[in-house]
Protein backbone atom coordinates (compact mmCIF):
# COMPACT_ATOMS: atom_id res chain seq x y z
CA UNK A 1 0.00 0.00 0.00
CA UNK A 2 1.21 3.44 -0.80
CA UNK A 3 2.58 5.36 2.14
CA UNK A 4 1.00 8.81 2.23
CA UNK A 5 3.00 9.81 5.30
CA UNK A 6 0.01 9.90 7.65
CA UNK A 7 0.21 8.32 11.08
CA UNK A 8 -2.18 7.90 13.97
CA UNK A 9 -1.11 9.85 17.05
CA UNK A 10 -0.70 7.83 20.17
CA UNK A 11 -2.93 9.24 22.93
CA UNK A 12 -1.00 11.33 25.43
CA UNK A 13 -3.42 11.01 28.29
CA UNK A 14 -2.78 8.80 31.29
CA UNK A 15 -5.15 5.86 31.42
CA UNK A 16 -5.33 4.74 35.01
CA UNK A 17 -7.66 1.86 34.10
CA UNK A 18 -4.88 0.07 32.25
CA UNK A 19 -1.83 0.69 34.42
CA UNK A 20 0.81 -2.03 34.40
CA UNK A 21 1.28 -2.00 38.15
CA UNK A 22 3.88 -4.77 38.62
CA UNK A 23 7.01 -2.59 38.44
CA UNK A 24 5.35 0.08 40.58
CA UNK A 25 4.37 -2.52 43.18
CA UNK A 26 7.92 -3.84 43.18
CA UNK A 27 9.30 -0.35 43.76
CA UNK A 28 6.91 0.35 46.63
CA UNK A 29 7.77 -2.99 48.18
CA UNK A 30 11.50 -2.20 48.08
CA UNK A 31 11.18 1.46 49.04
CA UNK A 32 8.05 1.65 51.23
CA UNK A 33 8.91 5.19 52.33
CA UNK A 34 8.05 6.32 48.79
CA UNK A 35 4.37 5.84 49.63
CA UNK A 36 4.72 9.00 51.72
CA UNK A 37 5.78 11.25 48.81
CA UNK A 38 3.67 14.40 48.55
CA UNK A 39 5.15 15.66 45.28
CA UNK A 40 6.60 18.82 46.82
CA UNK A 41 9.64 18.89 44.53
CA UNK A 42 12.19 19.41 47.30
CA UNK A 43 14.26 16.61 45.78
CA UNK A 44 14.43 18.36 42.41
CA UNK A 45 15.18 21.72 44.02
CA UNK A 46 18.16 20.34 45.91
CA UNK A 47 19.53 18.34 42.99
CA UNK A 48 23.02 19.27 41.72
CA UNK A 49 22.30 17.74 38.33
CA UNK A 50 19.01 19.61 37.90
CA UNK A 51 20.79 22.96 37.87
CA UNK A 52 22.70 22.09 34.71
CA UNK A 53 20.60 19.55 32.83
CA UNK A 54 16.93 18.75 32.31
CA UNK A 55 17.18 16.05 34.95
CA UNK A 56 14.08 16.31 37.15
CA UNK A 57 13.95 13.60 39.77
CA UNK A 58 10.46 14.53 41.02
CA UNK A 59 9.08 14.19 37.51
CA UNK A 60 10.97 10.92 36.99
CA UNK A 61 9.62 9.18 40.07
CA UNK A 62 6.11 10.52 39.46
CA UNK A 63 6.33 9.12 35.91
CA UNK A 64 7.44 5.77 37.30
CA UNK A 65 4.49 5.76 39.68
CA UNK A 66 2.18 6.29 36.69
CA UNK A 67 3.94 3.46 34.81
CA UNK A 68 5.34 5.83 32.20
CA UNK A 69 8.83 4.44 31.76
CA UNK A 70 9.66 5.93 28.34
CA UNK A 71 13.30 7.07 28.61
CA UNK A 72 13.54 6.99 32.40
CA UNK A 73 16.48 4.56 32.40
CA UNK A 74 18.51 6.99 30.31
CA UNK A 75 17.39 9.95 32.44
CA UNK A 76 18.32 8.17 35.65
CA UNK A 77 21.93 7.78 34.52
CA UNK A 78 22.34 11.53 35.09
CA UNK A 79 21.97 11.08 38.84
CA UNK A 80 25.30 11.07 40.69
CA UNK A 81 23.77 9.51 43.83
CA UNK A 82 25.05 12.37 45.98
CA UNK A 83 22.03 11.95 48.29
CA UNK A 84 21.19 15.62 48.80
CA UNK A 85 17.58 14.91 47.86
CA UNK A 86 17.38 12.36 50.68
CA UNK A 87 18.57 15.00 53.14
CA UNK A 88 15.88 17.51 52.21
CA UNK A 89 12.82 15.25 51.82
CA UNK A 90 10.17 16.43 54.33
CA UNK A 91 8.50 13.01 54.38
CA UNK A 92 11.68 11.01 54.92
CA UNK A 93 11.54 9.22 51.57
CA UNK A 94 14.78 7.37 50.91
CA UNK A 95 15.16 8.94 47.47
CA UNK A 96 18.62 7.52 46.97
CA UNK A 97 17.32 3.96 47.43
CA UNK A 98 14.40 4.97 45.21
CA UNK A 99 16.72 5.96 42.35
CA UNK A 100 18.93 2.87 42.64
CA UNK A 101 15.88 0.62 42.65
CA UNK A 102 14.21 2.39 39.73
CA UNK A 103 17.43 1.85 37.75
CA UNK A 104 17.57 -1.82 38.69
CA UNK A 105 13.94 -2.51 37.97
CA UNK A 106 14.14 -0.76 34.60
CA UNK A 107 17.32 -2.67 33.75
CA UNK A 108 15.55 -5.90 34.64
CA UNK A 109 18.05 -6.70 37.38
CA UNK A 110 15.71 -8.60 39.66
CA UNK A 111 18.25 -10.80 41.37
CA UNK A 112 19.97 -7.96 43.19
CA UNK A 113 17.86 -5.25 44.77
CA UNK A 114 18.54 -2.70 47.44
CA UNK A 115 15.93 -2.70 50.14
CA UNK A 116 15.89 0.61 51.96
CA UNK A 117 15.76 -1.12 55.33
CA UNK A 118 17.66 -4.34 54.75
CA UNK A 119 20.35 -3.05 52.38
CA UNK A 120 21.48 -5.22 49.45
CA UNK A 121 19.26 -8.29 49.12
CA UNK A 122 20.60 -11.11 46.99
CA UNK B 1 -32.30 36.47 85.50
CA UNK B 2 -32.26 37.36 81.82
CA UNK B 3 -34.02 35.35 79.16
CA UNK B 4 -32.26 34.31 75.98
CA UNK B 5 -33.44 32.86 72.68
CA UNK B 6 -30.97 30.56 70.97
CA UNK B 7 -31.79 29.90 67.33
CA UNK B 8 -30.51 26.55 66.11
CA UNK B 9 -30.11 23.31 68.05
CA UNK B 10 -26.84 22.15 66.57
CA UNK B 11 -23.77 21.42 68.69
CA UNK B 12 -22.93 25.11 69.06
CA UNK B 13 -26.42 26.21 70.11
CA UNK B 14 -26.76 23.28 72.52
CA UNK B 15 -23.38 23.92 74.14
CA UNK B 16 -24.23 27.60 74.64
CA UNK B 17 -27.69 26.66 75.94
CA UNK B 18 -26.32 24.21 78.49
CA UNK B 19 -23.70 26.64 79.85
CA UNK B 20 -26.18 29.53 80.07
CA UNK B 21 -28.83 27.34 81.71
CA UNK B 22 -26.32 26.27 84.36
CA UNK B 23 -25.56 29.95 84.94
CA UNK B 24 -29.26 30.55 85.61
CA UNK B 25 -30.43 32.08 82.34
CA UNK B 26 -33.89 31.19 81.05
CA UNK B 27 -33.12 29.59 77.70
CA UNK B 28 -35.46 28.95 74.80
CA UNK B 29 -33.83 26.82 72.13
CA UNK B 30 -35.48 27.07 68.71
CA UNK B 31 -34.99 24.41 66.06
CA UNK B 32 -36.68 24.28 62.68
CA UNK B 33 -36.30 20.48 62.37
CA UNK B 34 -38.18 17.94 64.43
CA UNK B 35 -35.06 16.96 66.40
CA UNK B 36 -31.81 18.59 67.47
CA UNK B 37 -28.38 17.79 65.94
CA UNK B 38 -29.81 17.04 62.49
CA UNK B 39 -26.49 17.58 60.71
CA UNK B 40 -24.59 15.05 62.83
CA UNK B 41 -27.34 12.43 62.82
CA UNK B 42 -25.92 10.39 59.95
CA UNK B 43 -22.23 10.97 60.60
CA UNK B 44 -20.16 7.87 61.28
CA UNK B 45 -16.90 8.87 62.92
CA UNK B 46 -15.29 12.22 63.59
CA UNK B 47 -11.75 13.14 62.56
CA UNK B 48 -9.04 13.01 63.69
CA UNK B 49 -9.59 10.35 66.37
CA UNK B 50 -12.48 8.41 64.84
CA UNK B 51 -14.78 9.18 67.77
CA UNK B 52 -18.22 7.69 67.11
CA UNK B 53 -20.54 10.53 66.12
CA UNK B 54 -23.42 8.74 67.87
CA UNK B 55 -21.61 9.14 71.22
CA UNK B 56 -21.26 12.89 70.65
CA UNK B 57 -24.97 13.13 69.81
CA UNK B 58 -25.83 11.27 73.01
CA UNK B 59 -23.60 13.50 75.16
CA UNK B 60 -24.93 16.67 73.55
CA UNK B 61 -28.53 15.53 74.05
CA UNK B 62 -27.82 14.97 77.75
CA UNK B 63 -26.73 18.60 78.02
CA UNK B 64 -30.27 19.61 77.12
CA UNK B 65 -31.67 18.00 80.27
CA UNK B 66 -31.86 21.19 82.31
CA UNK B 67 -35.03 22.72 83.65
CA UNK B 68 -33.88 26.17 82.51
CA UNK B 69 -33.98 25.05 78.86
CA UNK B 70 -37.20 25.01 76.87
CA UNK B 71 -36.91 23.39 73.45
CA UNK B 72 -39.11 24.59 70.64
CA UNK B 73 -38.71 22.08 67.82
CA UNK B 74 -40.37 22.40 64.39
CA UNK B 75 -40.16 26.16 64.88
CA UNK B 76 -38.62 28.00 61.95
CA UNK B 77 -37.62 31.49 63.05
CA UNK B 78 -37.81 33.89 60.11
CA UNK B 79 -38.03 37.30 61.75
CA UNK B 80 -35.72 39.02 64.22
CA UNK B 81 -36.21 42.65 65.34
CA UNK B 82 -35.30 44.74 68.32
CA UNK B 83 -38.26 45.25 70.64
CA UNK B 84 -38.27 48.26 72.95
CA UNK B 85 -35.04 49.39 74.63
CA UNK B 86 -33.54 46.13 75.67
CA UNK B 87 -35.30 43.18 74.12
CA UNK B 88 -35.80 41.19 70.96
CA UNK B 89 -38.81 39.86 69.11
CA UNK B 90 -38.64 36.68 67.09
CA UNK B 91 -41.27 35.55 64.60
CA UNK B 92 -41.67 32.03 63.25
CA UNK B 93 -42.88 30.93 59.84
CA UNK B 94 -46.39 30.36 61.20
CA UNK B 95 -46.58 33.95 62.47
CA UNK B 96 -46.16 33.31 66.21
CA UNK B 97 -43.98 35.76 68.15
CA UNK B 98 -41.51 35.17 70.97
CA UNK B 99 -39.81 37.76 73.20
CA UNK B 100 -36.51 37.63 75.07
CA UNK B 101 -33.84 39.93 76.50
CA UNK B 102 -31.05 38.42 74.45
CA UNK B 103 -30.64 36.45 71.21
CA UNK B 104 -27.92 34.05 70.13
CA UNK B 105 -27.80 33.13 66.46
CA UNK B 106 -26.59 29.54 65.97
CA UNK B 107 -28.27 28.82 62.67
CA UNK B 108 -25.30 27.05 61.11
CA UNK B 109 -24.51 25.91 57.61
CA UNK B 110 -25.99 23.84 54.84
CA UNK B 111 -24.00 21.48 52.60
CA UNK B 112 -23.31 22.71 49.08
CA UNK B 113 -25.89 21.36 46.63
CA UNK B 114 -23.83 19.17 44.28
CA UNK B 115 -26.49 19.40 41.55
CA UNK B 116 -25.12 22.87 40.86
CA UNK B 117 -21.91 21.34 39.46
CA UNK B 118 -23.74 19.63 36.62
CA UNK B 119 -20.51 18.61 34.86
CA UNK B 120 -19.72 16.31 37.78
CA UNK B 121 -22.87 14.30 37.15
CA UNK B 122 -24.51 14.34 40.56
CA UNK B 123 -28.17 13.37 40.21
CA UNK B 124 -27.45 12.19 36.66
CA UNK B 125 -25.21 9.15 37.16
CA UNK B 126 -25.93 6.89 40.10
CA UNK B 127 -22.26 6.27 40.80
CA UNK B 128 -21.79 9.92 41.77
CA UNK B 129 -22.48 10.58 45.46
CA UNK B 130 -21.74 13.34 47.95
CA UNK B 131 -19.46 13.10 50.97
CA UNK B 132 -22.59 13.11 53.17
CA UNK B 133 -23.98 10.05 51.40
CA UNK B 134 -20.58 8.36 51.68
CA UNK B 135 -20.53 9.13 55.40
CA UNK B 136 -23.93 7.49 55.75
CA UNK B 137 -22.75 4.39 53.87
CA UNK B 138 -19.75 4.21 56.22
CA UNK B 139 -21.93 4.62 59.26
CA UNK B 140 -24.12 1.67 58.35
CA UNK B 141 -21.19 -0.39 57.04
CA UNK B 142 -22.82 -0.46 53.64
CA UNK B 143 -20.45 1.03 51.05
CA UNK B 144 -21.94 -0.13 47.76
CA UNK B 145 -22.00 0.92 44.11
CA UNK B 146 -25.13 1.90 42.25
CA UNK B 147 -25.53 -1.81 41.43
CA UNK B 148 -25.39 -2.76 45.09
CA UNK B 149 -21.92 -4.32 44.87
CA UNK B 150 -18.76 -3.69 46.87
CA UNK B 151 -16.77 -1.04 44.98
CA UNK B 152 -13.41 -1.95 43.46
CA UNK B 153 -12.41 1.68 43.14
CA UNK B 154 -13.58 4.89 44.80
CA UNK B 155 -12.49 8.37 43.72
CA UNK B 156 -12.85 11.35 46.07
CA UNK B 157 -12.90 14.85 44.59
CA UNK B 158 -12.04 17.82 46.79
CA UNK B 159 -13.33 21.40 46.61
CA UNK B 160 -16.82 20.78 45.22
CA UNK B 161 -18.52 24.14 45.77
CA UNK B 162 -15.47 25.57 47.53
CA UNK B 163 -12.58 27.61 46.11
CA UNK B 164 -14.68 27.84 42.99
CA UNK B 165 -15.67 31.08 41.36
CA UNK B 166 -18.22 29.24 39.21
CA UNK B 167 -20.14 28.29 42.37
CA UNK B 168 -19.78 31.83 43.69
CA UNK B 169 -17.72 30.55 46.62
CA UNK B 170 -14.15 31.81 46.71
CA UNK B 171 -13.58 30.48 50.18
CA UNK B 172 -12.16 27.19 51.42
CA UNK B 173 -14.62 25.07 53.42
CA UNK B 174 -11.72 23.92 55.54
CA UNK B 175 -12.85 20.47 56.66
CA UNK B 176 -13.38 18.57 53.38
CA UNK B 177 -9.65 17.79 52.92
CA UNK B 178 -9.35 15.86 56.14
CA UNK B 179 -12.84 14.38 55.74
CA UNK B 180 -11.79 12.75 52.44
CA UNK B 181 -8.65 11.35 54.08
CA UNK B 182 -10.76 10.01 56.94
CA UNK B 183 -13.38 8.51 54.61
CA UNK B 184 -10.71 6.92 52.41
CA UNK B 185 -9.25 5.21 55.50
CA UNK B 186 -12.72 4.04 56.55
CA UNK B 187 -13.32 2.73 53.02
CA UNK B 188 -10.09 0.71 53.20
CA UNK B 189 -11.10 -0.63 56.62
CA UNK B 190 -14.51 -1.76 55.38
CA UNK B 191 -13.57 -2.76 51.82
CA UNK B 192 -9.83 -3.55 51.97
CA UNK B 193 -9.61 -4.57 48.31
CA UNK B 194 -10.96 -1.28 47.00
CA UNK B 195 -8.58 1.30 45.52
CA UNK B 196 -8.95 4.81 46.91
CA UNK B 197 -7.92 7.90 44.97
CA UNK B 198 -8.14 11.48 46.19
CA UNK B 199 -8.03 14.29 43.63
CA UNK B 200 -7.03 17.61 45.18
CA UNK B 201 -5.93 21.16 44.33
CA UNK B 202 -4.10 21.62 47.65
CA UNK B 203 -4.36 19.41 50.69
CA UNK B 204 -4.94 21.53 53.76
CA UNK B 205 -4.10 19.47 56.83
CA UNK B 206 -4.33 22.38 59.23
CA UNK B 207 -5.48 20.72 62.44
CA UNK B 208 -3.78 18.71 65.13
CA UNK B 209 -3.20 15.10 63.94
CA UNK B 210 -4.52 15.86 60.43
CA UNK B 211 -1.11 15.58 58.76
CA UNK B 212 -0.50 12.35 60.67
CA UNK B 213 -3.82 11.02 59.39
CA UNK B 214 -2.74 11.90 55.85
CA UNK B 215 0.57 10.05 56.35
CA UNK B 216 -1.26 7.08 57.82
CA UNK B 217 -3.58 6.94 54.81
CA UNK B 218 -0.54 6.72 52.51
CA UNK B 219 1.61 4.41 54.59
CA UNK B 220 -0.90 1.97 56.09
CA UNK B 221 -3.83 2.14 53.68
CA UNK B 222 -2.23 2.89 50.31
CA UNK B 223 -4.57 5.78 49.53
CA UNK B 224 -3.38 7.44 46.30
CA UNK B 225 -3.30 11.18 45.82
CA UNK B 226 -3.46 12.95 42.48
CA UNK B 227 -3.07 16.69 42.23
CA UNK B 228 -5.65 17.94 39.77
CA UNK B 229 -9.28 18.93 39.62
CA UNK B 230 -11.72 16.62 37.89
CA UNK B 231 -13.32 18.64 35.09
CA UNK B 232 -16.12 16.28 34.14
CA UNK B 233 -17.69 12.94 34.83
CA UNK B 234 -19.70 10.76 32.50
CA UNK B 235 -21.54 7.47 32.85
CA UNK B 236 -20.36 4.22 31.29
CA UNK B 237 -22.63 1.54 29.84
CA UNK B 238 -21.99 -0.71 32.85
CA UNK B 239 -23.08 1.80 35.47
CA UNK B 240 -19.63 3.12 36.37
CA UNK B 241 -18.32 6.67 36.12
CA UNK B 242 -15.56 7.92 33.86
CA UNK B 243 -13.65 10.99 34.96
CA UNK B 244 -11.27 13.40 33.30
CA UNK B 245 -8.64 15.47 35.04
CA UNK B 246 -5.12 16.71 34.62
CA UNK B 247 -2.39 15.02 36.60
CA UNK B 248 -0.68 18.35 37.21
CA UNK B 249 2.47 16.77 38.64
CA UNK B 250 2.90 14.92 35.35
CA UNK B 251 1.58 17.71 33.17
CA UNK B 252 -0.63 15.18 31.38
CA UNK B 253 -4.36 14.75 30.94
CA UNK B 254 -5.72 11.72 32.74
CA UNK B 255 -8.81 9.56 32.53
CA UNK B 256 -10.04 6.69 34.62
CA UNK B 257 -13.17 4.75 35.46
CA UNK B 258 -14.46 4.39 38.97
CA UNK B 259 -17.33 2.63 40.73
CA UNK B 260 -18.05 5.57 42.99
CA UNK B 261 -17.18 9.24 42.61
CA UNK B 262 -17.50 10.99 45.96
CA UNK B 263 -17.95 14.76 45.77
CA UNK B 264 -16.53 16.48 48.87
CA UNK B 265 -19.18 19.17 49.19
CA UNK B 266 -18.36 22.40 50.97
CA UNK B 267 -20.29 24.43 53.53
CA UNK B 268 -22.59 27.32 52.73
CA UNK B 269 -24.59 29.59 54.99
CA UNK B 270 -27.90 27.89 55.83
CA UNK B 271 -31.20 29.40 54.77
CA UNK B 272 -31.84 30.43 58.38
CA UNK B 273 -28.44 32.09 58.62
CA UNK B 274 -28.96 34.05 55.40
CA UNK B 275 -32.46 35.12 56.37
CA UNK B 276 -31.72 36.19 59.96
CA UNK B 277 -28.33 37.80 59.24
CA UNK B 278 -30.17 39.93 56.71
CA UNK B 279 -33.06 40.70 59.08
CA UNK B 280 -30.62 41.78 61.79
CA UNK B 281 -28.31 43.66 59.40
CA UNK B 282 -25.23 41.59 60.24
CA UNK B 283 -24.53 40.08 56.81
CA UNK B 284 -20.96 38.98 56.24
CA UNK B 285 -19.43 37.34 53.18
CA UNK B 286 -21.29 34.71 51.14
CA UNK B 287 -24.46 34.95 53.23
CA UNK B 288 -22.75 34.10 56.53
CA UNK B 289 -23.35 36.22 59.65
CA UNK B 290 -20.67 38.63 60.80
CA UNK B 291 -19.23 39.19 64.25
CA UNK B 292 -17.67 42.45 65.40
CA UNK B 293 -14.13 41.17 65.12
CA UNK B 294 -12.78 37.72 64.33
CA UNK B 295 -10.02 37.90 66.93
CA UNK B 296 -11.23 39.26 70.22
CA UNK B 297 -14.95 39.83 69.81
CA UNK B 298 -16.02 36.95 67.67
CA UNK B 299 -19.35 36.19 69.37
CA UNK B 300 -20.64 39.79 69.59
CA UNK B 301 -22.39 41.68 66.82
CA UNK B 302 -22.99 45.32 66.03
CA UNK B 303 -26.15 45.10 68.11
CA UNK B 304 -26.18 45.03 71.89
CA UNK B 305 -27.85 41.83 73.04
CA UNK B 306 -27.45 39.94 69.75
CA UNK B 307 -24.73 37.28 69.61
CA UNK B 308 -23.49 34.78 67.04
CA UNK B 309 -21.78 31.41 67.37
CA UNK B 310 -20.80 28.39 65.30
CA UNK B 311 -20.86 27.79 61.57
CA UNK B 312 -23.34 30.56 60.84
CA UNK B 313 -20.19 32.73 60.74
CA UNK B 314 -17.94 30.62 58.51
CA UNK B 315 -17.11 26.96 57.87
CA UNK B 316 -16.16 25.30 61.15
CA UNK B 317 -15.60 21.78 62.45
CA UNK B 318 -17.73 20.17 65.17
CA UNK B 319 -15.13 20.81 67.88
CA UNK B 320 -14.75 24.39 66.64
CA UNK B 321 -18.46 25.06 67.00
CA UNK B 322 -18.75 23.46 70.44
CA UNK B 323 -15.91 25.67 71.68
CA UNK B 324 -17.50 28.65 70.02
CA UNK B 325 -20.84 27.96 71.71
CA UNK B 326 -19.04 27.99 75.05
CA UNK B 327 -17.23 31.20 74.08
CA UNK B 328 -20.57 32.82 73.21
CA UNK B 329 -22.00 31.81 76.61
CA UNK B 330 -19.05 33.48 78.33
CA UNK B 331 -19.40 36.59 76.16
CA UNK B 332 -23.07 36.77 77.14
CA UNK B 333 -22.56 36.11 80.84
CA UNK B 334 -19.73 38.65 81.13
CA UNK B 335 -21.68 41.32 79.26
CA UNK B 336 -21.61 44.73 80.89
Amino acid sequence: MKDFGFTISKGRSLDLDNLQQDRVDKLLELVPSYKLCIGCGGCTASCSAAGFTDFNIRRIHTSFLRARYDDLDKQLQKCMLCGKCTLVCPRGVNTRALIINMRRILAGVDSVTVNEEKGVVL
Amino acid sequence: MKSISIIGAGPSGIEAASVLARLGYTVTLFEKSSSPLKNIADKAFLFPNFAAAGDIVELMNKKLLNSNIVQRLDTDIVGLVREGDSGWKLTDAKGASYYSDLVLLATGYTPFDAHRKEELGYGIYEGVVTSLEMEKMIRYDNIVTSLGEKPRRVVFLQCVGSRDEKSGNHYCSKLCCVTAVKQAIELKKQVPDAEAYIFYMDLRMWGQHFEELYRQSQQDYGVRYIRGRISEASGTFDGRVQIKAEDTLMGLPLKMTTDLLVLMVGMEASEGTRCLAKAAGICGDYGFAQSVDPHINDCCTLHDGLFVCGSCKRPMTINDVINDGRAAAVAIASRQ
